[in-house]
C-alpha cells in the first residue's frame, strides 16, 4: 500500500464537506461540514509529513486545529446570537444581503 | 519505507467507512445524527494520524475535536433545539444540480491531480524524525522555529474566547420583570385561563410522569403542560386513561 | 543700466486716484474729478522730472529701470514686475500724462452735467495707469498686463453710457475684436518664451541675434496681429468707428492720441525682431498701406463728425505702421508722427466735442455749417489741427507725414514706388475729407436744426484745446530741428545706417505731397464750399459711394466670414457635446446600469449560493493547475 491513498481519502472528504456547505441549510450542519473540510486538510498535512520525513506538516496541522477551535467557538456564538434574534438556524433565513 | 500489512488492512477497512459516514452527514435529516457521524469521521482520522506516526496529533484530535469541539456542537444543538430537522428539499432552484456537478468535477480533478503528483522521491517515513519520540520532536519545532506563530495563536485563542463571550452576551434593554409584575401582567391579559400560568405536568393527575399531560380543573388534559420536545418527538402519552370520571364544570360567580 | 526708485509713482498716482474714486463711491462725487485731474497732473510732473534727469545723462545711459517685485519664479521661468524708462517710453509717458491731463481738465466741464462724472474720471485714471504700465513694462509680460488694462478701460469708457443698447454693443464689439489681437500678443509671448527662453525686451533682443528666423517671423507676425487689434489696423479695424459711442474726451484720449497707438509702440519696441524677420516686416508695411487708404476712404463718406475723425485716426495710424514697417529708417518717423498726431488729433476731437457741446450734442456734419462766427476759438484751434493733419508747412503733420512718405519712396525698387504712391494718394484723400469736415462744419452755409443755438464753450474746455493746438503747430518743427527726435531715439531703435540711395530728393517729395494735398483741398472746396450741401445725405448716389458709406463692407465681411460660421460652429459644438461627449458619459452609465442589473441576478442574498460560487471558483483554480501541470 502507498501513503498516497490517504491523500485520496482527504480529497474525497474535502469534496464532501464542500458540497455539504452548499446544499445543507441548517447553519450548524454547514458549520460541521466546514470542520470536515479542515480535518481533510489536516489529514493531507499529516500524510505529507510522513512522506517527507519531517515534522513540519504535523506542526501545521496542529496550528490548523487551534485555529479551527477558535473558529468553532466564535462561529457557534454567532449562530446562537442569530438564533436568539430570528428564532431560526437556517442559513437561508439570513438573506438580508439582497435587500 | 514499507507499509505493513496491518496498516493496509486498517486503512482499507476504515477509509471507506469514513467516506461513507461523511456522505451520510450530508444525507441524514437530523443535525444530531450529522454530528454523531462527524464524530465518527474524526475518530477515524485520529486513528489514521496515529497510524501515520503522528501520535500527538491523534490524541489531540480525539481530545480537542471529538471531545471539545463536537461536544460544543451538540451543546449548541441542544440549545437551538435538538428536534430542528432540516427539510432536504432544495429551496434555491438549480443549486443542487450545480453543487453535485461541481462536486464531481472538483473531486475528479483533485483525484486526478493527486494521481499525477510526484514529490520527487519515495516516501521517507518518520522513524528518523520521531527518533526521540513524536511529542519531543514536535515540541522542539514548536518552541524553536515556530515559537512566534505559537504565541500569536495563543493570542488568537484568547481573543476568540473573549469574542464568543461578547457575542453570547445578551444585553437587557428593559429591567427583568419581577414576580409581582409578571403576575399582574398575566391577569391583565383578559383571558383568565392563562392567569394561573402553565400547569405543571401531572397536576390533578393520577400519574406524575413527565410524558403525561396535566389535567385541567374541568378534567380535560392540558397539552401545554408537556415539554415541546417530547411533543415533537411524539413521546406524549394519551392522558384519557388517567382522566377523572365526573367533574362539576359549573362555575358560580360570586357577586 | 541705472535704477530709479521714482518710476513707480508714474503709475501709482493715477492708480491711487482710480482706486479712491471707485472704492470711495458717491462720497467722492464732489471732489473726485479734481483728485483725478490732480493725479494725472502729478504723474505728468513725475514724467517731467524723469525727463530732466534723463537729459542730465549721456546717450547710452539714459535708460533707467526699477524692479518692483519678483512676480513669477517657477524653475527657470523668472519674471520680475519691473519698469523700464528709456528714450522711447519717455515720449509716451509725456504724451499720455500731458495730453491726459489736458483732457482731464476738459472733461471737468464737458461732463459737468453727467451724474456719473466721478466714475468717468475713475476710468480715465485707470486708463492712464494701465497705459503707463504698458509703455513702462520692461518685458512683454508686463506690457501685456498694461495692454489688457487699457483694453478694459477702453471697454468701460466706450460703454460709459451703457444705458443705450447700441453703445453697450459698441463696447462689446471693441472688446471682442481687441481680444483677437490680445491672443496674438499672448501667442507671441509664448513663442518668445519657448524659443528664446525669456520675455524681457533686453533678453529677447539679446537672444534674437542667434535665434532662427522662422521663430522670429512667427513672433513678429503674432505681434503684428496684436498691433492690428489694438491700433484698429486692417483686418481688425472695424471696432474703431463704433468706439465713438464713448464720450468725446475718451475718443480724444484713448481712440486718437494714446491707446490706439499702442500697436505702433509694440512694433517699434520690438524693432530687433522685425529687423531680423523681413517677412514679418513686409507684412507690417502691407497692413499699414492698406489701412491708410482704407481709413481715408471711409473718412470721405462719413457724415458723423466723430466717425470721420475716427476714420482719419485709422488712416493716420496706418501711416505710422507703414513707417514702423520700413525698418530703422522709419521707426523714428513713425514715433514722430505718433506724437504730432497725438497733439492735432486730440485737439480736433476736443474741438468736435466743443462743437457738439454748442449744438445740442448733434454729430451730423450736414446739420452744421457757418459755425466759425459763433465758435471762433474752436474754429481757430480746429483749423490749426486741420492744417497740421493735411500736412501744410510749417505745421506738425507736414514734417512727420512728409518724412514717412519720403522714407516710403526710399524703401527702394518697386516696393518703394508702390508704398510712396499709396502714401501720396492717402495724403490727397486725407486733404479731401478733412477739408470736407472743415467746410461742412465751419465755413459753409448754416443748416442747423431749428432749436440749435450755437455758442462758444467755457474756458475750461477751450483752454486745453488751445494748448494742444500750440503743440500741433510747433511739435513738428521742434522734433525735426537738427533731427532731434531721430537722435534721441537712436539708442533704442537703432540708427539709420546703410544709407539707401535716395529715390527722389526730399524737396521733390514735399512738392509732390503738397500738390496732392492741394488737389484734395481743391476738390473739397468745389464740391462742398462752392456748391450747396443738403442737410440730408443724398440717396441717389453711385454704388461705389454706397459701398464706402457702408465702411467698405467691413462689418458685412466680418459677419459673413467670422460671425455666421462661428455661430454655426458653436451650434455644432453644442450638438456634438450633447451627442458625443454627453452621449459617451450616458452610454457608460447605461452600460454600468445594464451590467449591474444583469449581475444583480446572481446576488440572491443566500449564503449558500455564494458558497456555490466559491466552489466553482475553486474548481476553475484547480482546473488551471491541472492544465498547467499537464
Amino acid at each position: 500500500m502507498n501513503p498516497y491513498n490517504y491523500l485520496y481519502v482527504a480529497g474525497l472528504l474535502f469534496t464532501i464537506g464542500a458540497v455539504g456547505v452548499v446544499v445543507r441549510r441548517n447553519a450548524i450542519v454547514v458549520f460541521m461540514c466546514v470542520e470536515l473540510m479542515l480535518n481533510a486538510a489536516n489529514l493531507a498535512f499529516v500524510t505529507f509529513s510522513r512522506i517527507n520525513g519531517t515534522l513540519e506538516g504535523q506542526v501545521t496541522a496542529f496550528f490548523t486545529m487551534v485555529v479551527a477551535a477558535c473558529e468553532v467557538v466564535v462561529g457557534l456564538a454567532i449562530i446562537v446570537a442569530i438564533y436568539r434574534s430570528r428564532r431560526s438556524a437556517s442559513v437561508d433565513d439570513a438573506s438580508l444581503l439582497k435587500r | 519505507m514499507v507499509i505493513q500489512t496491518p496498516e493496509a488492512i486498517m486503512f482499507w477497512f476504515l477509509a471507506p467507512l469514513a467516506v461513507l459516514s461523511a456522505l451520510g452527514m450530508l444525507l441524514v435529516k437530523k443535525a444530531v445524527h450529522s454530528a454523531l457521524l462527524l464524530a465518527w469521521v474524526m475518530i477515524t482520522l485520529a486513528i489514521f494520524y496515529i497510524a501515520q506516526d503522528a501520535l500527538f496529533l491523534g490524541i489531540v484530535q480525539i481530545v480537542v475535536y471529538t471531545g471539545a469541539v463536537m461536544m460544543l456542537f451538540l451543546f449548541i444543538l441542544m440549545l437551538v433545539g435538538v428536534d430542528s430537522s432540516d427539510s432536504l428539499t432544495e429551496t434555491i432552484p438549480g443549486l443542487r444540480p450545480i453543487a453535485i456537478t461541481a462536486a464531481i468535477g472538483f473531486g475528479g480533478l483533485l483525484t486526478s491531480l493527486i494521481g499525477r503528483a510526484t514529490l520527487g522521491r519515495s516516501p521517507v517515513g518518520l522513524s528518523q524524525a520521531n527518533a526521540e519520540g513524536n511529542v519531543q520532536g514536535l515540541a522542539v519545532l514548536l518552541f524553536s522555529d515556530y515559537v512566534w506563530p505559537f504565541e500569536v495563536v495563543s493570542a488568537l485563542l484568547i481573543t476568540a474566547a473573549l469574542g464568543a463571550m461578547v457575542l453570547a452576551h445578551h444585553q437587557r434593554t428593559v429591567a427583568r420583570p419581577t414576580q409581582r409584575e409578571s403576575s399582574i401582567a398575566r391577569f391583565r391579559l383578559g383571558n383568565l385561563s392563562s392567569a394561573a400560568g402553565l400547569p405543571g405536568p401531572g397536576v390533578f393527575a393520577r400519574h406524575n410522569a413527565v410524558d403525561v399531560p396535566a389535567l385541567l380543573p374541568d378534567g380535560t388534559p392540558a397539552p401545554t403542560s408537556i415539554s415541546a420536545t417530547l411533543k415533537a418527538r411524539g413521546d406524549m402519552l394519551e392522558s384519557g386513561q388517567f382522566q377523572l370520571d365526573v367533574v362539576d364544570t359549573t362555575v358560580v360567580e360570586e357577586k | 543700466m541705472s535704477t530709479s526708485s521714482s518710476l513707480v509713482y508714474l503709475i501709482a498716482l493715477p492708480l491711487f486716484g482710480a482706486a479712491t474714486l471707485l472704492l470711495g463711491g458717491r462720497r467722492t462725487d464732489k471732489w473726485g474729478h479734481l483728485l483725478a485731474t490732480g493725479m494725472a497732473a502729478s504723474s505728468f510732473g513725475v514724467g517731467l522730472y524723469q525727463l530732466s534727469e534723463m537729459l542730465g545723462r549721456s546717450g547710452e545711459e539714459r535708460a533707467v529701470t526699477q524692479k518692483l517685485f519678483s512676480w513669477i519664479a517657477v524653475g527657470n521661468f523668472n519674471i520680475d514686475a519691473a519698469l523700464l524708462l528709456d528714450q522711447l517710453s519717455i515720449c509716451f509717458v509725456l504724451l499720455i500724462t500731458g495730453v491726459g491731463t489736458l483732457i482731464h481738465i476738459y472733461s471737468i466741464a464737458y461732463m459737468e452735467h453727467d451724474e456719473n462724472r466721478r466714475r468717468f474720471f475713475a476710468y480715465l485714471n485707470l486708463f492712464i495707469a494701465s497705459m503707463l504700465l504698458l509703455v513702462l513694462g520692461n518685458s512683454y509680460l508686463n506690457l501685456y498686463v498694461g495692454w489688457e488694462g487699457v483694453g478694459l478701460a477702453s471697454y468701460l469708457l466706450i460703454g460709459f453710457w451703457n444705458q443705450k443698447p447700441a453703445y453697450a454693443t459698441a463696447s462689446k464689439k471693441a472688446f471682442v475684436m481687441n481680444r483677437v489681437g490680445d491672443m496674438g500678443l499672448s501667442f507671441a509671448i509664448m513663442i518668445a518664451f519657448a524659443t528664446l527662453g525669456t520675455t524681457t525686451f533686453e533678453g529677447v533682443q539679446e537672444a534674437s541675434h542667434h535665434a532662427s528666423e522662422a521663430a522670429l517671423t512667427a513672433i513678429g507676425i503674432m505681434l503684428l496681429v496684436a498691433a492690428t487689434g489694438k491700433s484698429a489696423q486692417f483686418p481688425l479695424q472695424a471696432w474703431l468707428g463704433d468706439a465713438m459711442a464713448g464720450p468725446t474726451p475718451v475718443s480724444a484720449l484713448i481712440h486718437a492720441a494714446t491707446m490706439v497707438t499702442a500697436g505702433v509702440y509694440l512694433i517699434v519696441r520690438s524693432n530687433f525682431i522685425f529687423d531680423a524677420a523681413p517677412t514679418a516686416q513686409l507684412l507690417v508695411v502691407i497692413v499699414g498701406a492698406i489701412t491708410l487708404i482704407f481709413g481715408a476712404l471711409i473718412g470721405t463718406a462719413k457724415d458723423d463728425i466723430k466717425k470721420a475723425l475716427a476714420a482719419s485716426t485709422m488712416s493716420q495710424i496706418g501711416y505710422m505702421v507703414l513707417g514702423a514697417g520700413l525698418g530703422p529708417a522709419g521707426y523714428a518717423f513713425a514715433i514722430m508722427h505718433l506724437l504730432t498726431h497725438g497733439f492735432f488729433k486730440a485737439s480736433m476731437f476736443l474741438g468736435a466735442g466743443s462743437v457738439m457741446h454748442g449744438m445740442n450734442d448733434e454729430v451730423n456734419m450736414r446739420k452744421f455749417g457757418n459755425l466759425r462766427k459763433f465758435m471762433p476759438i474752436t474754429f481757430v484751434t480746429f483749423g490749426l489741427g486741420y492744417l497740421a493733419i493735411i500736412g501744410v508747412p510749417p505745421f506738425a503733420g507736414f514734417y512727420s507725414k512728409d518724412a514717412i512718405i519720403e522714407t516710403a519712396f526710399n524703401a527702394g525698387g518697386v516696393k518703394g514706388i508702390i508704398l510712396g504712391s499709396v502714401a501720396l494718394l492717402g495724403a490727397a484723400i486725407t486733404a479731401f475729407y478733412m477739408s470736407r469736415v472743415m467746410i461742412l462744419t465751419f465755413t459753409s452755409r448754416g443748416r442747423w436744426d431749428d432749436n440749435a443755438h450755437p455758442h462758444e464753450s467755457p474756458w475750461l474746455m477751450w483752454l486745453p484745446i488751445a494748448i494742444l493746438s500750440v503743440g500741433s503747430v510747433t511739435a513738428g518743427f521742434l522734433f525735426t530741428r537738427g533731427d532731434a527726435l531721430v537722435h534721441w531715439l537712436e539708442p533704442v531703435v537703432g540708427g539709420h545706417h546703410g544709407e539707401h540711395e535716395e529715390f527722389l530728393p526730399a524737396l521733390v517729395v514735399s512738392g509732390l505731397a503738397l500738390t496732392a494735398v492741394a488737389i484734395g483741398v481743391a476738390i473739397a472746396i468745389v464740391k462742398y464750399q462752392l456748391s450747396d450741401v443738403d442737410s440730408i445725405a443724398p440717396e441717389k448716389v453711385s454704388a461705389l459711394t454706397r459701398f464706402v458709406r457702408r465702411d467698405l463692407g467691413q462689418d458685412a465681411f466680418n459677419e459673413a466670414v467670422f460671425m455666421r460660421p462661428g455661430q454655426s460652429l458653436t451650434k455644432l459644438l453644442v450638438a456634438s457635446d450633447d451627442r458625443v461627449i454627453d452621449g459617451a458619459v450616458r452610454g457608460i452609465a447605461r452600460v454600468a446600469i445594464g451590467s449591474g442589473s444583469a449581475l444583480r441576478k446572481t446576488q440572491t442574498g443566500f449564503a449558500r449560493s455564494y458558497a456555490a460560487f466559491i466552489l466553482i471558483g475553486a474548481i476553475v483554480l484547480i482546473a488551471g493547475i491541472w492544465v498547467v501541470t499537464q
